[in-house]
């Protein structure tokens, strides 16, 4: 390569394919600066006694850790809050997932009447925030007897989603092709045969996308929590991270760390998969 | 599911008209008061203040981060190798899906006031003292906080939008001599206008009805600096209990959202905003 290029240009002009991409990855690691540094001092920072030059560990310890082991004073067992972390996580995905994979498939192969309404009332539903609501779910979750329960939590918070999720599950059915399921029907099977024999193994990898979105926003849910449960024996973790974070700010940051970081772990582990399918989502494209 | 959707969604709407006309409180009494509440809203001297917050937080996050960063990030991730642009656009999806308490907490640990943050450490390499965040720039920690989880969502928009692009185009462009910027501001600026378009009135949107990183991170203090709209409706129900009035605050701000998202329509043209979302991030 170097030796083919003429003498007369310079070393700039030689390299410049290379020297742009180098400027390019430059300026994107520190535009994503804030949230490498941030990762990286939450781990860091949870296994260190105290942190230098922001950060080099000047002891390495187990003892922010302590929350696993030992109850902190004035908080639940954390054992028992994660319990009901996983318990809300796992009602809101197998909701969204029962109830999606019926109702797209629905929407997207049967013509009944009030169809198209129901696909706009998705849309109007959707670009209704929850915050606007949340005064009248108080009182609907009061009036229910589901205040202060997870039963109510799990219920509002997949009812929320369901509409949405309801769509994207039509975008993965439409995307099959009708001619599997002439197949299907020709062959003997009624409709619900072809729809869990057939289409429901063809769109697994819809349904398991959905799974784990329902799942992690279930597990990362705040505000609910934070506003419609009260009683310590049903907290979830983030409203434990919340008073840990409120009561130990400025006292003991190793702790912050390590109760952050095991909250987010879950986050992580399905991170590799999920990302690397939402950048991909857009270019396959889910049909609207 | 209907069933499931009517109780927490569709009767909530109406429940929240319903309940705007009464000055209800934790004892959920029902006492109808008329307009009442819509006289004290008139009425609230934290009002002026709010709505001004709220139109700083809104815009800033918005140009910034947004749409912005958003498209820096997906114009320089696709003028890379598809790997390492793929790489960059993980690590960016990394706070959206993480909880919202421990993402706060990274960026209060960022903006700490003593030297065991991250931007004071930093400065003490230079011999500056630490310094007291929250109460010089608190707006600039939840613009900032808000926007890198913001800036996902039009970046995958957008790299979506820019891949469609045919690469004759940027051959052709590249032949004739034109140069980076050039290419970016003749070609590709162009051909994602909707895109660009779609993701600023989605974005204001979805702004302004959030508060859940604001409340998590300053609560709206110090002294109401970063209390946006969203989040003093949130404390007028539940800090406050003044459910009646809070139910007001929601329909107001229902409203500005209503409004603004027909000024965008009336603006960009209905059917070509309608059609172009092929994806949902939010």
């Amino acid at each position: 390569m170097k030796n083919s290029s003429p003498q007369s240009l310079t070393f700039f002009q030689r390299n410049s394919q290379r020297i742009s991409q180098i400027v390019i990855v430059t300026i994107l690691i520190l535009l994503t600066l804030p949230i490498i540094v941030g990762y990286a001092w939450l781990i860091i920072r949870s296994f260190s006694e105290d942190i230098t030059h922001g950060f080099i560990p000047t002891k390495l310890t187990l003892k922010n850790w302590r929350f696993l082991w030992q109850e902190m004073k004035g908080y639940p067992n954390i054992w028992h809050t994660t319990l009901n972390t996983f318990l809300l996580a796992l009602g809101v995905m197998g909701i969204e997932i029962a109830v999606t994979s019926m109702g797209g498939y629905m929407l997207s192969r049967y013509d009944f009447p009030g169809r198209s309404a129901i696909l706009k009332f998705i849309l109007v539903l959707h670009a209704f925030p929850a915050i606007s609501l949340m005064v009248a779910i108080f009182y609907v979750l009061w009036n229910i007897g589901l205040l202060d329960k997870l039963w109510g939590i799990i219920l509002l918070k997949a009812s929320l989603e369901i509409p949405w999720g309801t769509w994207i599950m039509k975008g993965f059915y439409d995307g099959v092709p009708w001619e599997l399921e002439w197949a299907g029907l020709v062959d003997g099977y009624g409709r619900m045969k072809v729809w869990s024999r057939i289409m429901l193994p063809l769109v697994k990898p819809g349904m398991a996308v959905t799974a784990i979105f329902a799942f992690l926003s279930g597990w990362s849910e705040f505000i609910f929590v934070y506003t419609f449960i009260f009683s310590q024996k049903t907290w979830t973790l983030s409203r434990y991270v919340m008073g840990i974070i409120g009561d130990y700010r400025f006292a003991d940051y190793g702790l912050l760390a390590a109760v952050g970081l095991f909250y987010v772990i879950p986050t992580i582990i399905f991170f590799f998969f999920v990302s690397k399918y939402m950048i991909k989502l857009t270019i396959g494209g889910v049909k609207g | 599911m209907m069933v499931l959707v009517a109780i927490f969604f569709a009767a909530p709407v109406v429940l929240t008209v319903v309940l705007s006309f009464t000055s209800m409180d934790y004892s959920f009494e029902w006492n109808f008061v008329g307009l009442m509440n819509f006289k004290d809203l008139v009425g609230d001297y934290l009002m002026p203040k709010i709505l001004a917050n709220t139109l700083i937080y809104t815009f800033s996050t918005l140009t910034l981060f947004n749409v912005g960063t958003a498209l820096l990030l997906s114009l320089l991730t696709t003028s890379i190798s598809d790997r390492l642009g793929d790489f960059f656009r993980s690590l960016w999806m990394l706070p959206r899906l993480t909880p919202s308490v421990v993402y706060g907490l990274l960026w209060l640990w960022i903006f700490d006031p003593t030297k065991y943050g991250f931007i004071n450490n930093f400065r003490s390499f230079f011999g500056l003292p630490p310094q007291d965040w929250l109460h010089t720039s608190p707006m600039l920690m939840v613009v900032m906080a808000n926007g890198f989880i913001g800036a996902s969502m039009g970046m995958l928009i957008f790299t979506a939008a820019i891949k469609a692009i045919p690469v004759d185009y940027f051959r052709a462009a590249m032949i004739d001599g034109a140069s980076w910027f050039t290419i970016v501001r003749r070609i590709t600026l162009p051909l994602i206008k909707w895109q660009i378009l779609f993701v600023t009135a989605y974005q204001t949107l979805s702004l302004l009805t959030s508060y859940e990183y604001i409340l998590i991170i300053t609560d709206g203090g110090p002294v109401f600096r970063t209390e946006v709209l969203a989040l003093y409706t949130y404390h007028t129900a539940f800090s406050n209990f003044q459910f009646g009035y809070g139910a007001t605050l929601s329909l107001i701000l229902v409203g500005i959202g209503v409004i603004t998202a027909l000024v965008y329509l009336k603006l960009f043209g209905f059917e070509a905003l309608m059609s172009k979302p092929r994806i949902e991030v939010d």
